[in-house]
């Protein structure tokens, strides 16, 4: 089995902070991840690639530095990988995120499956996934939470999809497009010899140029959406929990209601 | 510190201690409440390519030192010693294979050790055979092609866990320590069994048991090197090891520390955390020195083993000798900054005490690392011409 998987670069989230000032995310000494949604995508593939065997290649739109995600996923298990990258990518929205990473894959060449992330933790959309599938012509199941069966001569893939209030399970053919939750897998460890593999890859760098995309529709002229402001919500005032018997509780409400003035009258 | 590892080198230390720390730290304790042994925690380790760091890599292993392999070693013991017995073992109970096995015993064990898929274990200790190995009792007979084995091991890490099991015998009891041979024993052979595994105050999640030969009929190529070399084989295994004990010490200090540093900052007493009492700060910064010497320590004296020094006698049990002494002090003391909280099962201090214990006890008590280490300066300051 042939497996794709997109991954995307972004600043990890347990330390991500806003400049008050200006409002937009401090990217400066913030360390960059993969985004832990596509690790399982990542995982989704080296698990089918142990069972069936074939190859997993791994792909990201980002700038220069994203290789170093690429990197991290080689040190897995991913075979190959190459990243599309031009200035003229920069800004793009959901749609020519997709636009651009399906012109790229096509490029690639032919997949029997390809997986992304659920969603991407800095832009949370979603959207990206079922993007490309449309972009590709292609099937898609988002939110996987299991493979059920693949049948490879028949060309179909059964799988679960997670739903609010259960699961449903979903017939595809072949190819088609995955995205997945983090409960589809347990994560594995990077080895040593992916580690070695991963510091010395050449990773082919696609420009806007190789991957004959149309001007027009990339990057931020080729956005649908645009980002007017980006800011902090305003932080909610002290809160107060209080505790004791309910009588009690009641009672310390009153007083505090009485004391900030919102009751003018103690009620007896 | 920075001890200005290569790339590699420092590759090999990140990777173990995520592994340790994604895949260990999550079920330590409670492998520990049950007294448990995990072969999937293994398998991540063998996943990882860290369990055939020491073998060569035309046995399918990284090829790499002694030193690497104690980098990888005390990133696991510094989450749970246990796990890091069982991970530095498997070295030892190759050890003999690596350094005097044939190139078919090379070709049959050690691909399947590198994978993880065979655990090896080293078995020399009997019930009359401590600290004294010579006193061991097990005999190994020659009968055609084959040796027949009798005799019971006792206290064997890895026992009944491990496929290939490293087995001290002796061949011809008129030579003495000279008279002792070293066998490959494997899992399934007739008349080899395992007894009772033992219940242990620490290290819970590395298994402790008997291994019983009852006329145990094993081919003759199961012989490593020829008869006669046992001890000396044994003894350099032992000599090869016992920095990898040494860094268990120093793993386990660190990650004492670090729960003791981090409970100190946050307990509040007197209304500031204890941290702020100079008397906690004190205990911390002898925790912190004696680490970072221990580290030194068995840093520079395995780069010095793996230059190919001849007799390291005396330095790998320096190596071995003073992290122990100090993980169990440190531990100790790092339960008592916890206080109550340490002492209770819910911190994780109080297990790292109980590991600590055996550092000092196994691969040669550290009474005998003294001994050893007297020996030597004896001998070495008896000849005027090698003084220093
Ligand atoms: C958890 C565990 C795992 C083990 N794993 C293995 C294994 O995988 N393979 C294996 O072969 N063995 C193993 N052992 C055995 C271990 O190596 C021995 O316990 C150790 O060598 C000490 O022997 P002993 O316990 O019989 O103590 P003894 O030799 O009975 O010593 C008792 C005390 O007397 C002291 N003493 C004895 N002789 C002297 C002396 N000459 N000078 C000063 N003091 C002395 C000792 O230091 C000690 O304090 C294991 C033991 C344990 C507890």
């Amino acid at each position: 089995m042939d497996i794709l998987v997109c991954i995307k670069q972004v600043p990890d989230t347990k330390d991500i902070k806003l400049d008050p000032e200006t409002n937009t995310l401090k990217r400066e000494g913030v360390e960059s991840i993969v985004n832990p949604f596509d690790m399982y995508a990542v995982e989704t593939a080296l698990m089918l690639k142990d069972e069936w065997g074939g190859t997993v290649r791994a792909v990201t739109m980002g700038p220069p530095q994203a290789e170093q995600a690429l990197r991290e996923v080689v040190s897995y298990g991913v075979d190959e990988v190459a990243l599309f990258s031009d200035r003229a990518f920069a800004g793009a929205d959901t749609w020519a995120t997709a636009y651009t990473l399906a012109k790229g894959i096509r490029k690639l060449g032919d997949f029997d499956l390809i997986i992304c992330g659920k969603q991407a933790v800095d832009g949370d959309t979603a959207q990206v996934g079922p993007g490309l599938a449309q972009q590709l012509d292609l099937p898609f199941i988002t939110f996987v939470r299991r493979i059920v069966k693949i049948e490879l001569d028949s060309r179909t893939m059964v799988v679960e999809r997670l739903m609010d209030d259960g699961y449903d399970v979903v017939e595809t053919s072949l190819p088609a497009l995955l995205t997945v939750v983090k409960e589809i897998n347990e994560l594995r460890v990077p080895s040593l010899k992916g580690k070695m593999k991963a510091k010395k890859i050449d990773i082919p760098i696609y420009s806007a140029a190789d991957l004959e995309v149309d001007p027009d529709s990339v990057g931020l002229t080729g956005s649908y959406t645009q980002v007017i402001e980006v800011f902090a919500p305003k932080p909610r005032g002290n809160r107060i929990i209080l505790e004791g018997e309910t009588e009690e509780q009641v009672e310390k409400l009153l007083n505090g209601l009485t004391k900030d003035k919102v009751l003018s009258v103690k009620i007896d | 510190m920075d001890y200005f590892l290569t790339e590699e080198q420092k590759m090999i230390q990140d990777l173990a201690r995520q592994v340790a720390e994604e895949k260990v730290l999550p079920l330590r304790a409670e492998l520990d409440e049950n007294e448990e042994f995990s072969r999937e925690i293994i398998k991540h380790f063998a996943d990882a390519d860290l369990l055939g760091l020491g073998i060569p890599e035309e046995y399918g292993g990284m090829g790499m030192g002694v030193f690497e392999q104690i980098l990888a070693t005390e990133q696991v013991a510094r989450v749970c010693c246990g796990t890091a017995v069982t991970f530095g073992s498997g070295g030892l109970g190759a050890m003999p294979i690596i350094y005097y096995g044939s190139k078919e015993q090379k070709q049959k064990y050690l691909p399947d050790v590198a994978s993880g898929k065979k655990l090896t274990a080293f078995a020399l200790t009997e019930s009359t055979a401590g600290s004294d190995a010579s006193g061991i009792q097990t005999t190994a007979v020659r009968d055609g092609d084959e040796y027949v084995l009798n005799g019971t091991k006792q206290w064997i890490t890895n026992a009944a866990e491990a496929e290939i099991y490293c087995v001290v015998a002796i061949t011809d009891r008129s030579k003495g320590p000279r008279g002792s041979s070293i066998f490959v024993v494997e899992k399934g052979d007739s008349g080899f069994e395992f007894g009772k595994k033992e219940k242990k105050m620490g290290i819970r999640t590395s298994t402790t048991g008997e291994l019983i030969f009852n006329d145990c009929r094993i081919p003759a190529d199961r012989l490593i090197s020829r008869e006669g070399m046992g001890f000396i084989i044994a003894m350099k295994a032992l000599d090869l090891s016992r920095p990898g004990v040494g860094i268990l010490g120093v793993g386990l200090s660190q990650g004492a520390m670090e729960v003791a540093i981090e409970f100190a900052q946050t307990r509040i007493q007197f209304g500031r955390p204890i941290i702020a009492q100079q008397a906690v700060q004190h205990i911390l910064a002898d925790m912190a020195t004696n680490i970072e010497a221990g580290r030194a320590l068995i840093y520079a004296i395995t780069k010095y083993i793996d230059s190919g020094a001849k007799n390291i006698s005396k330095v790998s049990a320096m190596a071995k000798l003073f992290p122990t002494d100090m993980a169990m002090q440190i531990t100790t003391n790092a339960v008592q900054i916890l206080g109550g909280h340490g002492y209770m099962r819910e911190y994780p201090v109080e297990k790292m005490m109980r590991d600590s214990k055996i550092l000092q006890i196994f691969e040669g008590t550290n009474q005998i690392q003294r001994n050893v280490i007297g020996q030597e300066l004896n001998k070495q300051f008896s000849s005027r011409k090698n003084k220093g």
